[in-house]
C-alpha cells in the first residue's frame, strides 16, 4: 500500500513512528546499522516525505522533484524506510538491508536506489553536494529546492564550513540545511568531543538564515520549513534539538546505539514502545 | 580452524604497552573504540588527542607535534585515513618525513555490512606511491603486535593497514618484526604465492590445497609492501617460475602491482594477481564478499595453476 503523501499533524506523527518501527527492524534483521541518528531524524523525514517535499515516488526521476541529500549517510536505514513507505520500493525489501546483493547498502548509493540522489557515508561532504545541486537549479532556473540533513558531530568537518561560505557567496535560497543536533557521536557528547559551539552565531556569521527548533515538533518543523521558503537571497539552517535514539525509551540519549543494533529482547521491548506509540497517535 | 584475533585489538595492546614512552602522542577522530586506540587513551588520557570528525585537521596537527619531536600515531579507518588525508599526508608527512605513523583499521572488504563506502581497497596504492613512505600490511595480531613495535622505534612516516575482523592466527606471539623483510613461511618448487594482510592465510590454504594434487608451492608473506623485499620476491621467483599475489585490496597499486612492477623488470615471469577487480566492494558478510569477489584460497589455487600453466 502507498501512503498518500500531504499529511496531518496528527498523521505525521504516527508515520514518524511507522519510520521508526521500519528502522528497528530492519537493523535488528540486518544485525548492524545505525539506529540512533535514525530515530532522531524520523520526525524530520516524516515532514519532508509525507508534507513538504514536492516529490513523485512512481517518477524518480521527475524533473520538478525537490532534492534531498543525506549527507549523514550512516543513517541510510531511516532514509531506505521512508522512500519505500512513500511508494518508491515496496516495503518488504527493507528486510534485505546490508545483505549481500541487496539494493540496500550499509550507506546510500546513488544509482543502486530509486529516491536516492547521491552517494554519502563518508562525513561532511553532503552539505558541498547538495550546494552544486542547488547551484545548478539556480543556474537552469528551476523552482525546485535542495533539503540536506548533516549530523552535529558531522559539523567538526572542516568542509562544511567551506560549503557554508559558498552557499552565503552563491546566495543559494534554495538551499535548506537541517542539523540533527542530537548531542552525541560516536565518542559520546559532541560538546565533549569536538565542540561546535556556538552553533547559531558560526551559521549567522557565514550569512545564513537561521531558525532552532525542537525537531520532535511535527508543527515546528512544519513552520520551519515554511519560514525556509520565504528565503530570497540567502541558504537557510534549521537547528533541530533532538534526542538521539528517540522514540524508544532505552535507546533516548544512549551513544551505544549509535552504531548498534537491537539484540532479540530489545527489539520485542522497541517493537511494542513504538506499536503503542503509533496507536496513540491515531 | 586456527585461532581467531582481531588485528585491532593487538594495535591496541601495543600502543598500551607504548605508553611509558614519554615522546608518543595518539590522535584518533571519532573511532576510538573501533581502531583501539582507546586502549591508549585508557592508560594514558594526557597524551591522547580526539579531534572529532576532522581527518584532515588530525594530520595537519599530527605534522605540528612530529616537526616538535613528538612520535605520532595517528588513526582511522582506512578509507578515512588515506583518501580523505591524501595530500594532507603527502605534505605535512611525506615530503618533510616526519615521523607520524598512520595506523588504519577496517581496510579490505571484510568491513562487510557497512558496504563500499567504508572499504578501503585503494589504500596501499594511495600511500605506496607517495615517496618516503613505508607501507605495512601485517597478517595477524601478533605481527600486528610486534610491527607496532617496530614502527615505533622507525624514524619516519608509515602507513600501516589491517582489518576489522577476526583473522587467523598464522604467525608465533613475540615472533620479531623487521621492516623491509618478506618472510618465506612455506617452501615450495612450483609457484610462490605472495600474500599480504589475511590473505596470507588463505595462501597457506590454497598451498595446502594445491599440495593435495602435487603442486609445491611456496608461500611469502609480504607484510612490508614499501619497500619491496626485492632479494626475497625475486630468489622465489628464480626457484619456481612463477607468482600469484594476494591481497585484499584492489589490483591495481597494491601488492599485485608492487611484484609485477618488480618481476617484469628483473626476472619476467607469469604473474596472477587476486585482489578486487577495478570495482567497488558492496554489503554483505565478510565470507560471501570473500566468495563473490574471487579472494578466497579457491581462487588463489585457480590462479597458481594458471600462473604455472603459462610458464615455458
Ligand atoms: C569522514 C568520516 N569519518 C568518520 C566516520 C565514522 N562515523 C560514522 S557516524 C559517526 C558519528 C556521527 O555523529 P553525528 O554526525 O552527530 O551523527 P548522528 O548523531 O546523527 O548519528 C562517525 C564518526 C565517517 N562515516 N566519515
Ligand atoms: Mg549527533
Amino acid at each position: 500500500m502507498v501512503i498518500r503523501l500531504a499529511k496531518s499533524e496528527k498523521e505525521l506523527r504516527e508515520i514518524a513512528n511507522k519510520l521508526r518501527l521500519d528502522v528497528i527492524e530492519m537493523t535488528s534483521e540486518a544485525g548492524s546499522g545505525h539506529p540512533g541518528g535514525s530515530l532522531s531524524s524520523a520526525d524530520l523525514m516524516a515532514v519532508l516525505y509525507f508534507r513538504v517535499m514536492n516529490h513523485r515516488p512512481s517518477d524518480p526521476s521527475w524533473d520538478g522533484r525537490d532534492r534531498f541529500i543525506l549527507s549523514k549517510g550512516h543513517v541510510a536505514p531511516i532514509l531506505y524506510a521512508s522512500l519505500a513507505e512513500s511508494g518508491y520500493f515496496p516495503v518488504d525489501e527493507l528486510k534485505t538491508l546490508r545483505k549481500i546483493n541487496s539494493r540496500l547498502q550499509g550507506h546510500p548509493v546513488r544509482g543502486k536506489v530509486p529516491g536516492v540522489e547521491m552517494s554519502t557515508g563518508s562525513l561532511g561532504q553532503g552539505l558541498s553536494m547538495a550546494c552544486g545541486f542547488a547551484l545548478a537549479a539556480k543556474m537552469d532556473s528551476k523552482k525546485h529546492r535542495v533539503y540536506c540533513l548533516v549530523g552535529d558531530g558531522e559539523l567538526q568537518s572542516g568542509m562544511n564550513w567551506e560549503a557554508a561560505m559558498f552557499a552565503s557567496q552563491y546566495k543559494l535560497s534554495n538551499l535548506v540545511v537541517f542539523v540533527d543536533r542530537n548531542r552525541l557521536q560516536i565518542s559520546g557528547c559532541t560538546d565533549d568531543v569536538m565542540s561546535i559551539e556556538p552553533l547559531e552565531r558560526k551559521w549567522e556569521s557565514f550569512g545564513w538564515r537561521v531558525i532552532t527548533i525542537d525537531g520532535h515538533n511535527i508543527g515546528q518543523i512544519i513552520n520551519a520549513c515554511k519560514w525556509a521558503k520565504r528565503a530570497r537571497t540567502r541558504p537557510t539552517v534549521v537547528i533541530m534539538n533532538t534526542i538521539k535514539g528517540k522514540g524508544v525509551s532505552f535507546m533516548e540519549n544512549n551513544a551505544v546505539f549509535h552504531g548498534k543494533s537491537c539484540n532479540e529482547e530489545e527489539t520485542v521491548c522497541a517493537e511494542n514502545e513504538l506499536e503503542e506509540a503509533m496507536r496513540f497517535c491515531r | 580452524m586456527s585461532q581467531m584475533l582481531a588485528q585491532r585489538d593487538y594495535y591496541g595492546k601495543a600502543l598500551r604497552a607504548l605508553a611509558s614512552r614519554e615522546d608518543i602522542v595518539v590522535l584518533d577522530a571519532d573511532l576510538a573504540g573501533s581502531t583501539k586506540t582507546s586502549e591508549f587513551q585508557k592508560v594514558c588520557p594526557e597524551r591522547f588527542v580526539e579531534v572529532g570528525i576532522a581527518e584532515q585537521n588530525m594530520i595537519g596537527v599530527s605534522s605540528g607535534l612530529a616537526a616538535e619531536g613528538k612520535t605520532v600515531f595517528a588513526s582511522t579507518f582506512g578509507v578515512f585515513a588515506t583518501g580523505r588525508c591524501w595530500e594532507q599526508i603527502r605534505l605535512g608527512a611525506a615530503y618533510p618525513k616526519l615521523n607520524i605513523k598512520i595506523v588504519a583499521t577496517h581496510c579490505g572488504i571484510s568491513v562487510g555490512e557497512d558496504g563500499a563506502t567504508h572499504q578501503a581497497l585503494e589504500d596501499i596504492s594511495l600511500m605506496r606511491s607517495l615517496p618516503n613512505m613505508t607501507v605495512l600490511s601485517p597478517a595477524d595480531a601478533y605481527e600486528t603486535y610486534a610491527a607496532t613495535m617496530a614502527i615505533a622505534e622507525y624514524d619516519g612516516p608509515v602507513y600501516m593497514r589491517m582489518g576489522r575482523s577476526p583473522v587467523p592466527v598464522i604467525s608465533k606471539e613475540g615472533e620479531k618484526f623487521t621492516i623491509g623483510e618478506a618472510k618465506v613461511l612455506l617452501e615450495g618448487k612450483d609457484v610462490s604465492l605472495f600474500g599480504t594482510g589475511q590473505m596470507v592465510s588463505n595462501c597457506i590454504e590454497a598451498a595446502e590445497e594445491l599440495r593435495k594434487e602435487g603442486v609445491s608451492a611456496e608461500v611469502i608473506n609480504v607484510s612490508t609492501i614499501k619497500p619491496l623485499d626485492r632479494e626475497t620476491v625475486l630468489a622465489s621467483v628464480s626457484r619456481t617460475g612463477c607468482a600469484v599475489t594476494a591481497e585484499e585490496h584492489s589490483i591495481i597499486g597494491g601488492l599485485g602491482s608492487a611484484v609485477s612492477e618488480l618481476i617484469s623488470e628483473e626476472l619476467p615471469s607469469p604473474v596472477q594477481r587476486i585482489g578486487t577487480m577495478d570495482m567497488f566492494g558492496e554489503s554483505g558478510s565478510p565470507a560471501e564478499l570473500f566468495v563473490k569477489y574471487g579472494l578466497t584460497s579457491g581462487d588463489i589455487a585457480e590462479a597458481a595453476r594458471r600462473a604455472i600453466k603459462r610458464k615455458r
